[in-house]
């Protein structure tokens, strides 16, 4: 690959239908730091939803509680809670589980559901028109980094703003500020089960052992599943030095974050910067001690002090190091990258557009390669780039992810999708890519598609693509075998 | 110039492209092994063993789990001390019919918490996460390939991508039904002339048509229905040309809150997938060994919110045709506090590596000893045995 070619393709999401390969490459991705808009037109004009969810919540537990008073809870086949997961999880069995709820939850539903798929429309409308590919790259691949998913019930108003808001600001910034805008986040918070931990001490818990009719289904107690989290996939990582009472201690630490207008204690909550709410009364009182420090009661600001320390720990600038490094140079990054993107975390407190700037000035990054196979969702903003196709229904934009394999916001595990060739370069994941080239090609403009190749890949087009391009029996044929061209295929 | 390529000169041509091995000719195939079947399913996300088989008989079981007690009320009984969870219908009629057998207590090596390690073990069978690069049932695919005098079982995975357990050097295919319409011959042949020249493309190319070929392209089946995909596996397993090692992975079992109900639901689809599985292979069910796994139990005792959180050992299940069921394996170690695993998990007893490698080696009639150095080198202990008649 030429250098042009690596700045196009590697660092971001190859070139787009009609513009012009960079001069400089270096100073064209540079560039980009400072021209990127956090909020362009269309996350600006998107509808306000903050507020929504915990409507939408309170919704999910009526149905869930009228549903358990017409049948056993764990049989009921077709029940709310079926019918909520149907929902959330683009089941086939939708359109039924949907036509048996109540017409006020249905439209409910139904709109929280448009709202999901609007944001994913919004999210790949951005990267297809943006003039700062490099950086809309990062806004993915830090909001990989700290999935959340659809497929939890009531995060539909949620995984977008994640996103627009909690993400997108801050991949230039402090890692510590964007580590605390994700984390607490309310998406976060109901994916990974937050939002009802509540502290074993707590006065809220205190009370309501001394009420007689408490309800038995309510959450009564600590659930970890956000503190082990944050150590093993969004700071330390695995083997990073952290041991089981660390997890205990800082999701103790965390009770009282949760999600605004849910339940009875709803009331006393007070409004946090990322959007979430912080209940006092269930917050577990007193001092917690995570990887042998003491942090004092503050209330919110006590998982705000560990997090903020956990970002400045070594173990987190391996980790983010070696994820950052094998995203751009491949799948077993060079040690010297590592280490080099290391200091830079280690030495800047975090600051993430020197990491990049530093990713950018590395010569392991600018190998000839190509390094990486793209992934689904890759490939497709970089075939809609060079297609030109636009104004796509943002129903048929999340169906075709679903069939490519990789619907954003709905990645199997907390762990986000795999940055591994192995897990995408398999014949099935091709041939989808195939089909949808075809049809992609049908409805795109599909002359000079030649120039347009050589332009996409400036001095880095093979003979063979060449050859098969020129052969083709129309323009369309042609563009789609571009779209499938090994060129495409990897970066 | 490329002119009247039509698709089943394309599959001639692929099949003697990507897949030599299994253009060998088929010696005998009714004195080795040949026809016996091998379908893994990975149950990602921990599930949990107490909930899927409960051990209604031990006393501390009632302490821990108290609320659920009632939903084994009615509950198939496996002999007297278990009883197995209400939405495993099918799965209940299998083990009373004797061709299911569960193994309680099992755990992998691995002794943490973390799902992607753990996950990570289990596939790959090494003796600590990523220290291996192949997965186990890769390389299942090469020894039973050794054993039926190097024939190579036809190997699939029923997913988009090929799951870390069949990665390796042996030839694998996967598919996953496509909504898509299909693309047309022509182009799909171009498609294939342009990637001639790239070797990895090449390959997984060759082995998409070969697949889609088979499966009739049916684009109505659909991965999200459980009945469905049960059928779809087992008509890409029937036959002589069906695939003979193959996995299907069910995720969705991180019960983290609520877990009555999400289980319940997670079972029901396991069961409808295996019970369409077992319809669908028909005469083979005979011939066809279906393991079922995952990567670790959960903690005892409920959280505070209903559900359970990461823990060690768990349960797992073998069913098949030649299966010596109705019964469970276990060497029960208690569920009393000073019994448990670290004072949260059921503790583990029997190794999950013993379990799989004892069942496959008498499946295929392999050596169990040297099954179990190939597929997860570096354990002590024997392989289970006794699994199959």
């Amino acid at each position: 690959m030429s250098a042009v070619s690596i700045a196009l393709n590697r660092f971001g999401y190859g070139l787009a239908c009609g513009a012009r390969a960079p001069r400089d490459p270096k100073a064209w991705l540079l560039a980009q730091l400072d021209s990127f808009d956090p909020a362009p037109a269309p996350i600006a004009a998107r509808a306000q939803t903050r507020g929504k969810t915990g409507e939408m919540i309170e919704t999910l537990r009526t149905l869930r509680r009228e549903v358990r008073e017409m049948a056993d809870p764990a049989m009921a086949p077709a029940g709310g809670e079926a019918a909520m997961m149907a929902e959330t999880g683009a089941d086939n069995s939708r359109a039924a589980a949907l036509a048996g709820l109540p017409p006020e939850y249905r439209t409910k539903l139904l709109e929280a559901r448009r709202v999901a798929i609007d944001d994913l429309a919004v999210r790949v409308n951005v990267a297809v028109a943006s003039e700062t590919p490099l950086v809309e790259r990062l806004v993915h691949f830090w909001s990989n980094h700290f999935s959340v998913s659809l497929g939890k019930p009531g995060t539909q108003f949620e995984v977008g703003p994640h996103e627009f808001t909690a993400i997108r600001p801050h991949v230039l910034g402090k890692f510590s500020d964007l580590l605390k805008a994700a984390v607490l986040h309310p998406a976060m918070l109901l994916y990974l089960d937050q939002f009802q931990s509540i502290g074993p001490n707590a006065p809220f818990q205190q009370r309501r052992a001394a009420r007689a009719n408490a309800d038995p289904q309510a959450p009564r107690g600590l659930n970890e599943n956000l503190a082990r989290e944050v150590l093993e996939l969004h700071t330390l990582g695995v083997g990073g030095g952290y041991a089981q009472a660390d997890v205990t201690e800082l999701a103790r630490a965390l009770t009282g974050w949760t999600v605004p207008g849910i339940g009875r204690v709803g009331r006393f909550a007070q409004e946090q910067a990322s959007g979430a709410a912080f209940v006092a009364l269930v917050h577990e009182p007193g001092a917690r001690t995570i990887l042998g420090k003491t942090y004092a009661a503050s209330g919110p600001g006590q998982a705000l002090a560990v997090l903020d320390d956990l970002a400045a720990h070594p173990s987190t600038a391996r980790f983010i190091a070696t994820k950052f490094a094998r995203h751009f140079a491949g799948d077993t990054p060079p040690t010297s990258l590592v280490a080099r993107l290391e200091a830079d975390f280690r030495n800047t407190g975090g600051d993430l557009a020197s990491l990049t700037r530093t990713l950018i000035a590395s010569p392991e990054a600018w190998a000839p390669g190509p390094l990486k196979f793209r992934t689904p969702f890759e490939w497709y903003i970089a075939a809609m780039r060079l297609s030109g196709l636009e104004g796509l229904e943002p129903q048929r934009i999340a169906r075709v992810l679903g069939e490519l394999g990789q619907t954003p916001w709905r990645a199997p595990s907390p762990a986000g999708y795999d940055d591994l060739a192995a897990s995408w370069a398999a014949p099935d994941v091709l041939f989808r890519r195939v089909e949808l080239a075809e049809r992609m090609a049908q409805g795109a403009p599909a002359d000079d598609v030649l120039a347009r190749a050589e332009a996409a890949f400036p001095d880095a087009l093979s003979d063979m693509t060449r050859t098969w391009l020129t052969r083709a029996e129309s323009g369309r044929q042609a563009l789609a075998l571009l779209l499938v061209a090994p060129e495409m295929m990897r970066r | 110039m490329l002119t009247r390529l039509d698709r089943r000169t394309l599959l001639a041509g692929s099949l003697a492209l990507g897949a030599s091995g299994l253009a060998l000719p088929r010696i005998a195939l009714a004195q080795t092994t040949g026809t016996r079947k091998v379908l893994f399913v990975l149950l990602r996300g921990a599930a949990d063993g107490l909930a899927m088989l409960a051990p209604v008989g031990d006393p501390g079981f009632e302490a821990l789990r108290g609320a659920a007690l009632a939903d084994y009320a009615s509950a198939p009984r496996i002999g007297s001390f278990f009883a197995l969870h209400p939405a495993l219908t099918e799965v209940g009629k299998a083990a009373a019919s004797g061709e299911a057998l569960f193994v309680h207590a099992a755990a992998t090596a691995y002794r943490e918490r973390s799902h992607f390690d753990a996950q990570n073990l289990l596939e790959t069978g090494g003796s600590a996460p990523y220290a291996t690069k192949d997965g186990w049932l890769n390389r299942l695919v090469t020894l039973t390939g050794e054993a039926q005098r190097g024939e190579m079982p036809r190997a699939l995975a029923i997913a988009p991508a090929v799951p870390l357990a069949l990665r390796g050097d042996a030839p694998v295919s996967s598919y996953a039904p496509s909504a898509l319409p299909a693309a047309s011959d022509d182009f799909m042949a171009r498609v294939g002339a342009l990637y001639e020249a790239d070797s990895e493309l090449a390959s997984l190319w060759a082995r998409a048509i070969e697949t889609r070929a088979m499966a009739g392209d049916d684009g109505l089946n659909s991965l999200r229905d459980a009945s469905a995909n049960g059928a779809l596996v087992a008509s890409l397993m029937q036959g002589a040309r069906g695939a003979q090692i193959a996995m299907i992975e069910v995720d969705g079992w991180d019960t983290h809150a609520n877990q009555r109900g999400a289980f319940a639901r997670q079972a029901r689809g396991l069961d409808a997938l295996l019970a369409a599985y077992r319809t669908g292979m028909g005469e083979e069910w005979r011939d066809t060994l279906v393991l079922v796994a995952t990567e670790f139990g959960r903690t005892a005792q409920l959280n505070g919110t209903g559900g359970t959180d990461h823990g060690t050992a768990s349960a797992a299940l073998v069913m098949g045709g030649n299966v010596r069921g109705g019964r469970v394996e276990a060497d029960w170690p208690g569920l009393a506090a000073r019994q448990l695993y670290e004072g949260r998990d059921l503790a583990p007893t029997i190794a999950l590596e013993s379990v799989l490698a004892g069942a496959v080696a008498e499946h295929f009639r392999l050596d169990p000893a040297q099954t179990l150095a190939r597929l997860f080198p570096g354990r002590i202990g024997k392989p289970l045995s006794g699994i199959v008649r």
